[in-house]
């Protein structure tokens, strides 16, 4: 069963709802979709998702040219390969190549996320929907990489992955203080990792969606308030677009580096 | 909120589409693609490496040769001033050889020739001698009647051709 939760476009005359661009609409296979009595109808986040995806693969595709002087679109795949290369190298070492495609998919697969939800579609009437600004998604992901980093831990250094919790040089009475101190750190990893990016990008849409209402009410209240209110707001928003622009960069970033810290700790134990 | 709002209605929906959606990038951009791109830039990288490497060498190895042909001109330039010196030499020596014959002949002409001057000119004496005595032996029988011989008119020619 899904329940038809339609967020009010507005709560008041002049009104915006902040939050209401989160909602979740189902665009088809609401009935019958189902995995094990779960419904997994097709909603507008999944649809951001598939363009997400498919956007990626164009760019990626596009710029996948094996040509030894390369052109601009695969100058700029290398160039996105050979960031997330070197973050792998510079965190982990060389043996951080072969998490290469599973940080590219993350960094590539979020980054392009938080951009398509911030593009002014709604110009044009369609309303982008960021998926990364739903801890149900931003939350698979970190336990992907937290369970990524559990296995790689476990499969390398069997239970001496948990010396992990013990930092080097710590007194031998001090460790059972450390010890938890340093499980709890860990444990609270995933929830960290998924919470920061869907805080920072959900953060940054309801500031714009609460000032571009301070414009709309600003206006709709007569020239005074227009000029005091409306005009301030729209510039602080010109800025706070751009800035939220580096928020979507720096998120994506952040995700990817923190997975390769977290690996490195899997992969090189102290 | 509607993540918290909507989150028992659409989390496996969520759950499902992102898996799907990521699966797909993971297994078509990252496994299909990457390698792809990742080798591309480490061959290009590993090219560009092996280039800087071979043109170092070929440097290296045009400073050995230009070294090389330094040693090798100077060396060359010394065997030709050797070359020269000889040369110069052996012409002067040359030179001295047939200026010293030449002069050597030169003074074997001069002398026969002085010789051959000196015999003209005691030859000629002789005549003049002999024309002046007949001349005086005539002169003398036409004038005094007297007869001279040709020995005395020798001596008295000679005598006063000694004395000018």
């Amino acid at each position: 069963m899904f329940l038809r939760v339609t967020g009010t476009s507005t709560v008041a005359e002049g009104k915006v709802d902040p939050v209401h661009q989160f909602t979740i609409e189902p665009l088809f296979g609401t009935d019958h979709w189902a995995i094990a009595g779960h419904n997994i109808a097709f909603t507008n986040s999944a649809l951001w998702m598939v363009i997400t995806t498919l956007v990626l693969i164009v760019f990626v595709g596009g710029g996948a040219k094996k040509a030894q002087v390369p052109g601009r679109w695969q100058m700029a795949v290398e160039g996105l390969t050979g960031f997330v290369d070197t973050l792998l190298q510079s965190n982990i070492g060389d043996a951080g190549r072969k998490y290469l495609p599973y940080v590219f998919s993350l960094f590539t697969f979020i980054l392009f996320a938080n951009l398509l939800g911030l593009l002014p579609l709604a110009l044009v009437g369609i309303h982008p929907f960021t998926a990364t600004s739903h801890f149900t998604v931003t939350g698979v992901l970190a336990i992907m990489s937290f369970a990524i980093v559990l296995i790689v831990g476990f499969a390398k250094h069997g239970f001496h992955f948990f010396s992990l919790f013990v930092p080097h040089g710590t007194p031998a009475v001090m460790v059972p203080v450390i010890f938890p101190i340093e499980l709890i750190s860990f444990l609270v990893r995933p929830f960290s990792l998924g919470l920061r990016l869907f805080v920072a990008m959900m953060a940054g849409h309801v500031l714009l969606e609460v000032l571009s209402g301070f414009v709309i009410s600003g206006t709709n209240a007569g020239v005074g308030t227009f000029f005091l209110a409306g005009v301030p707001s729209f510039l602080l928003m010109i800025g706070i677009c751009a800035l939220e622009l580096l928020v979507a960069g720096i998120q994506a970033y952040v995700f990817a580096l923190l997975t390769c810290v977290y690996l490195n700790d899997a992969e090189n134990l102290h | 909120m509607p993540q918290i709002a909507q989150l028992a209605a659409t989390y496996a929906s969520q759950i499902f589409w992102l898996l799907v959606c990521f699966g797909l990038v993971f297994f078509v951009i990252g496994r299909g693609m990457l390698p792809g791109v990742v080798s591309t830039i480490d061959q290009r990288n590993k090219q560009i490496a092996d280039d800087l490497g071979a043109a170092e060498a070929a440097r290296a190895a045009a400073d050995a040769e230009e070294q090389a042909w330094r040693i090798a001109e100077g060396k060359q330039r010394a065997q030709a001033h050797d070359l020269i010196a000889a040369a110069k030499a052996e012409a002067a020596r040359n030179t001295q050889a047939a200026l010293d014959a030449a002069s050597a002949r030169i003074e074997e002409t001069t002398a026969a020739a002085e010789a051959r001057i000196a015999a003209a000119r005691a030859a000629a004496q002789g005549e003049v001698q002999d024309v002046a005595a007949q001349a005086a032996q005539d002169i003398v029988s036409r004038l005094a009647g007297l007869s001279v011989s040709a020995e005395d008119a020798r001596g008295a020619v000679q005598g006063v051709l000694a004395h000018g």
